[in-house]
């Protein structure tokens, strides 16, 4: 069984309703007392970093999901979820994030671009996958739907997974053992978004 | 090379739970069950879908939302609904069953601090504001009620306001162009592509592959429009076949 984490974070209809159409129950919970009965979560999210943080501690969720690391069971951050695992945030102010994978979270830096773009980096786009079980059996030129203004950096380079470009190249998936993240939304990317979702219930 | 990919967005006007069209919301005909519709055009290739809901009466205002409820359940991709957004009360609902982005016209303009709410409680990425203008003078000015009552307020100032409110996209309607298959008003969309930092998605007067070519290449980040597509003028895996061929990166 799934858990989706419900921390009061945006909208998790669209992650329940595509794990249903992959024929897997999913559970939005929100006690995280509970979640470590679970076999596999996603961290879903949209929205501010530090309201997100405050969210997952006022709940104790955020201890319950570093738990739930340990056990060495899969769980997939997305987007703003994907974020959170990292250390910190420098979204309007600084935040600490679950540290659960090295590295921060900062803005798409605009002066770096190689030409003008819009923030947020919002529509679809690529992603330049490494081999991994998450991305098995998608199409070769496959497009997945994000929308955001800030990016992550790994700082062991060895945990990114996939990589995009918006201005510059960025880091949009990444794995570190059994704790996965991925910055464009699956739930939203038609059927190459179901099929990383599908590879990540059949892990 | 460039992989961010331009948008397309069929529009599907929704009056009491059905798919219509009609110009100027006048001798509206039935064109559908919107689920079937939405079905279809997500096979087609649609990068997103728009739901405007023109309800007359507020008794139906669940019937968006049960739509809503049901294309989320089999449609992968955005979806935003426009029409009758006036509370946060109404985003909410809409966003709980599946719903992506709540594009705001009228209730913006009479109210702007609706956008700061919404984007302060829901995120900005699921603000977006529906500006609808008109060329007044020499210059753009937004409209209310589908063209009939000139705000006086100039588009770019409105645009640049509602981005800084902390709106995550504009949806641009020329009513000018609306409706007449001429192509898009170039002009506006790229004076007010330039003017903000956040996506626009050109509305109003897709005839043609060929206009859809010309409003990105005048900064346009989307482009929406309904009849084309309705009416299977323009099918949209061609078109992005089309555009594709002419260096406009699209997802295939």
């Amino acid at each position: 069984m799934i858990a989706i984490v419900d921390y009061n974070m945006g909208n998790l209809a669209s992650v329940k309703n595509a794990c249903s159409k992959l024929s897997q129950e999913a559970v939005l919970e929100s006690d995280p007392a509970k979640l470590c009965k679970y076999d596999k979560i996603i961290l879903p999210g949209v929205g501010a970093y530090g309201d997100a943080v405050s969210s997952l501690k006022k709940r104790g969720m955020d201890e319950a999901v570093k738990e739930f690391a340990k056990s060495g069971k899969f769980m997939l951050g997305i987007c703003l979820g994907m974020q959170l695992l990292f250390e910190r945030s420098s979204e309007f102010g600084n935040h600490e994030g679950l540290g659960l994978i090295k590295g921060e979270v900062v803005k798409f830096s605009t002066q770096k671009f190689s030409k003008p773009l819009k923030i947020p980096h919002m529509g679809w786009n690529r992603v330049f996958t490494k081999e991994h079980s998450l991305f098995n059996k998608l199409d070769k030129n496959h497009y997945l739907y994000f929308v955001h203004s800030f990016h992550v950096e790994c700082f062991d380079l060895t945990d990114i997974i996939g990589e995009s470009e918006y201005g510059y190249q960025f880091t949009s998936a990444v794995a570190h053992g059994n704790i996965m993240g991925i910055q464009p939304h699956p739930e939203k990317s038609h059927l190459n978004g179901l099929q990383i979702l599908k590879n990540f219930i059949n892990m | 090379m460039d992989y961010f990919a331009k948008r397309i967005i069929p529009c599907l006007d929704v009056k009491d739970g059905r798919v219509v069209k009609g110009v100027n919301f006048v001798g509206l005909k039935d064109a559908g069950d919107p689920i079937e519709v939405a079905r279809r055009y997500n096979n087609e290739g649609a990068d997103e879908l728009t739901f405007l809901d023109i309800t007359a009466s507020s008794d139906n205002r669940d019937t968006i939302i049960d739509i809503v409820k049901k294309v989320a359940c089999e449609v992968f991709i955005p979806l935003t609904v426009g029409g009758g957004i006036r509370k946060l009360d109404d985003i909410y609902k809409l966003l709980n069953v599946g719903c992506d982005k709540v594009s705001i016209n009228s209730a913006a303009v009479k109210r702007p601090e609706l956008i700061d709410e919404g984007a302060k409680r829901f995120g900005s990425q699921c603000i977006v504001t529906a500006i609808d203008v008109k060329k007044t003078g020499n210059k753009h000015h937004v409209y209310l009620n589908g063209g009939r009552i000139d705000t006086g307020i100039d588009a770019l100032v409105w645009a640049k306001e509602a981005v800084s409110r902390g709106s995550g996209e504009i949806l641009l309607t020329s009513m000018d162009a609306d409706g007449t298959k001429d192509g898009f008003e170039l002009n506006i969309t790229q004076q007010i592509s330039q003017a903000v930092h956040v996506p626009v998605i050109a509305s109003g007067g897709a005839g043609n592959m060929r206009h859809i070519k010309e409003v990105f290449e005048h900064g346009a980040d989307a482009a929406l429009a309904a009849s084309i597509f309705h009416y299977k003028e323009v099918d949209i895996t061609q078109l992005k076949h089309y555009l594709n061929k002419h260096d406009i990166p699209v997802r295939l």
